[in-house]
């Protein structure tokens, strides 16, 4: 298994100004999948959404946002002052980290040096996502034991159970990719797609992958850790103004990183079938374009599927998920060896 | 089925039940069912909306509809209907009405009986709507109109005089056409 290939070397200003604009794409797009998200939802229920505020609702999430920050920094008496605060920075932070490494296209020539249209092309990719989604889950598990409160511990102790047990199937699912391409560089791993995209040889694989993405996100069906019927909010019931604005946008810009993860992982990032081309300035938007279209999907599951019960959640991805996961990666195993003999 | 042709078990009849949930054949079921969720769903979309853009748009309120009172005066002479019974008080079960009736004099005749309503008050943030001060009114003075914007920022300002209930209101309500 080869590691990621660096055969060129980026000035210092050039690393800066990609750590900029990465969190400021980040930063754009989750207002955006907000508005997105609420429009879709009306027009899946068969209504607008909203459409009151600005042009089209257009400025929607401007208000919602400014609603939140504006609001009074409360927290209850028996909270655990410390944890309590740097929970939803944690999450926060590792989302858009996650979001760093999603490679929006290769390394083209600009400025007259090489530049990785990528945060940073790490040569572990998915142990890195892993890592990080890893570290995430201590940003609700943190949050909902310090804040508390019943509902909050409740919230946090099923978020961990369901992070737990899906993040099992989540990788192995991905390694079944992994062996295809033969390399853990996201960047190697689209250039592997160049032919055919991995979704075709690993449609079982992406499926598990996309089912366990939705408890890994805490999306409906699977959204049992801040189940607003049943828990008020879940983890994040004592947060309020900044700090729930930013659970809630780490919440959004997971479903975006998960987005460009499955874009990367399985509709081959920037490439297109029949394209053997060179870079192109289109392949940005080529991934932007991919990545909508699962945030879309993720819309269109939400406005479907009710939420699963607690032990229904516990057992699917225990005794159906897992053992399909280990199945396809036995089989993808036996058919690469097969195929390189 | 007649007593006398009744026989045990005749009239039993075969449920039939959902596979066990659970297992390979579940998340089977369970996948095929989400397909056609997704397709129910998506189903919405192509059909389109379904709401009415309130302030812009407004639906239409049948001849019967319980909105806002109006008083009425008769045509011809333009005196009051009303002639300060106080029925439509007495009969109010919110109690939201206040009559204080006054004598009619011959220089002074505002209705057509012998005393007339000095005063006459509705209070809007009480009034559940029910309609028995039409009901309870023997001369027709008071009938339920089609108005139903009653909001407003003072709860002093939702008191309505007998001024503003004799008002022509302004009809901010469309009504329904005949058979629609």
């Amino acid at each position: 298994m080869s590691l990621a290939i660096v055969d060129y070397y980026e000035p210092w200003w050039i690393q800066i100004i990609k750590g900029i604009i990465v969190f400021a794409v980040g930063l754009q797009i989750v207002p955006l999948v907000l508005l997105g998200e609420r429009k879709l939802l009306g027009r899946f229920q068969g209504r607008y959404g909203p459409n009151r505020v600005g042009p089209y609702g257009l400025i929607q999430p401007l208000a919602d946002i400014l609603k939140l920050l504006g609001k009074e920094q409360s927290r209850p008496t028996t909270s655990v002052g410390p944890l309590y605060i740097i929970a939803p920075v944690i999450s926060i932070m590792t989302a858009v980290a996650t979001f760093a490494i999603i490679p929006f296209g290769d390394a083209p020539h600009i400025f007259g040096t090489r530049v990785g249209l990528y945060g940073i092309d790490v040569s572990i990719g998915p142990l890195y996502i892993f890592a990080l989604s890893a570290i995430a889950f201590y940003g609700l598990m943190l949050g909902g034991w310090a804040s508390g409160s019943k509902y909050s511990f409740l919230g946090a102790m099923r978020a961990a159970a369901q992070l737990i047990s899906y993040e099992v199937s989540q990788g192995l699912a991905l390694v079944g990719v992994l062996i295809t391409a033969g390399t853990l560089s996201l960047t190697g791993i689209v250039h592997a797609q160049r032919g055919m995209w991995y979704i075709v040889p690993q449609l079982a694989g992406f499926i598990i992958f996309m089912v366990a993405a939705f408890a890994e996100t805490n999306r409906a069906p699977f959204d049992l850790a801040e189940a607003d019927a049943e828990l008020v909010g879940g983890y994040n019931t004592e947060y309020g103004g900044g700090r729930f604005a930013s659970y809630y946008f780490a919440e959004y810009l997971n479903v975006v990183v998960v987005s460009g993860v499955a874009t990367t992982l399985f509709l081959g990032g920037w490439m297109i079938p029949g394209w053997h081309g060179q870079w192109a300035w289109t392949d940005p938007f080529v991934v932007l374009i991919k990545m909508t279209l699962f945030v879309i999907f993720f819309v269109w599951i939400r406005a479907t599927l009710p939420r699963l019960r607690y032990d229904q959640l516990m057992s699917f991805g225990w005794k159906v998920l897992l053992p399909l996961a280990t199945l396809n990666l036995l089989v993808t195993a036996i058919v690469v060896v097969a195929v390189h003999k | 089925m007649s007593a006398a042709s009744w026989s045990p078990g005749e009239d039993q009849i075969e449920v039939q039940r959902a596979p066990e949930p659970g297992g390979a054949g579940g998340a089977y079921r369970a996948f095929g069912e989400t397909l056609r969720g997704l397709k129910t769903t998506f189903a919405r979309v192509i059909e389109g909306v379904n709401t009415i853009q309130y302030p812009e748009q407004k639906v239409a309120v049948y001849p019967r509809f319980r909105g806002r009172h109006k008083l009425h005066r008769f045509e011809e002479s333009g005196l009051e209907k009303c002639v300060g019974c106080s029925l439509c008080a007495a009969a109010c079960p919110s109690d939201c009405i206040r009559v204080v009736a006054a004598e009619n004099t011959p220089e002074v005749r505002v209705s057509a009986g012998e005393r007339y309503a000095a005063v006459y008050e509705i209070n809007m943030s009480r009034c559940i709507f029910c309609g028995y001060c039409e009901v309870a009114c023997p001369f027709d003075a008071i009938t339920m109109g089609h108005d139903y914007e009653l909001s407003d920022y003072n709860r002093g300002d939702l008191i309505f005089t007998k001024e503003m209930l004799l008002a022509e209101p302004v009809d901010s309500s469309p009504l329904r056409a005949e058979g629609e």
